[in-house]
């Protein structure tokens, strides 16, 4: 499949390559490498630039610019958490009231073992849960403790949830937006 | 896995802020104490052991394209057989088993919201089992890059 390069997120400021405007296409392709991770070469961003037919400079500039968009929100090692050791991971689903789920939210997020954290839409009958959390943990009675007390810390007793343990991963990797399989 | 300390180090510092410079490795064996072809190679050496997934950009995924939680309830025997059809669809980055009814919990990523709808609709044709989809209203929390308590790891 061929994508349009989108104007919103290709664009990149002259100012910040030296005047010049840069190719659209050129900054699709690096999207796509970039996708994949930096290449472990001394000068990766040259190695992309070869490979998406742009300069080092025009990749560096469009990665900073990226990061100061929020476009790129995280440069650097991206662990696999199971294979540290973490194999306990609980997705934690929560019923909570419409007014109350964006308070609960930001003060479940901040509970320093609640590694993600965020609101889904409810699908009744067979789904009835708008929040989720995750707690990672090296076994399951640490994860079940962590859960004791966010309930007790953000009084949840009386709140619907259910603990969801994962029992294995099938896949996990980086996403692949506008890359191929 | 135990790591030794330079491994760990390199993680507890670069999890975030990689430099965006020339010699990026090079920056960081200064900062280790080590060259830059050990910095190369701990890095690649951590990926072939899959203690990495990747060095590299973690994207805003709310704004580098379309994503999407869903699940499905799969036959408990033919968990493994329908999570391998998952893993076959286009844009699918992660899928998991986890105890519940819903019990294959998958993200599918695309370009924009119009293929992921349709790369939904024909992956629940093909298995023939009813969908959640859940999009993510609001992300309170949406960062994986937690520091690593060494010390609790076994």
């Amino acid at each position: 499949m061929i994508l349009p390069p989108s104007p919103e997120y290709l664009a990149i400021a002259p100012e910040t390559t030296g005047g010049g405007s840069v190719s659209a296409w050129g900054l699709l392709r690096l999207r796509r490498e970039l996708e994949k991770g930096l290449p472990l070469t001394p000068r990766p961003y040259q190695t992309l630039a070869e490979r998406s037919g742009l300069t080092e400079g025009e990749v560096m500039a469009a990665v900073r610019q990226w990061q100061s968009q929020g476009l790129i929100k995280r440069l650097g090692l991206v662990v696999k958490h199971r294979t540290l050791g973490y194999t306990a991971n609980a997705m934690v689903v929560w019923d909570i009231s419409d007014d109350q789920v964006h308070a609960t939210g930001q003060a479940m997020a901040a509970m320093p073992f609640v590694t993600l954290c965020y609101q889904r839409p409810r699908r009744v009958p067979d789904w009835p849960y708008n929040l989720f959390c995750m707690i990672h943990g090296t076994d399951r009675p640490g994860v079940l403790a962590q859960l004791d007390s966010l309930i007790a810390d953000q009084g949840l007793e009386q709140t619907p949830h259910a603990v969801l343990f994962s029992t294995r991963a099938y896949r996990q990797r980086g996403a692949c937006y506008v890359g191929r399989d | 896995m135990k790591l030794d300390a330079t491994d760990r180090q390199l993680i507890d510092f670069y999890q975030r802020d990689l430099p965006v410079c020339e010699r990026p490795f090079r920056d960081i064996s200064r900062q280790l104490g080590i060259t830059e072809d050990e910095v190369i190679g701990r890095l690649q050496s951590l990926q072939d052991r899959q203690v990495l997934s990747r060095v590299g950009p973690v994207f805003e995924h709310s704004r580098a394209g379309a994503s999407l939680l869903a699940a499905v309830a799969a036959p408990e025997q033919q968990l493994d057989l329908v999570a391998a059809r998952i893993n076959r669809a286009p844009g699918v980055n992660h899928n998991y088993a986890r105890e519940h009814t819903y019990n294959l919990w998958f993200v599918m990523t695309a370009p924009d919201e119009a293929v992921l709808e349709d790369r939904l609709d024909e992956l629940e044709q093909q298995l023939r089992l009813p969908m959640l989809r859940l999009p993510m209203v609001e992300g309170y929390h949406i960062d994986l890059g937690f520091d690593i308590d060494w010390e609790a790891l076994p």
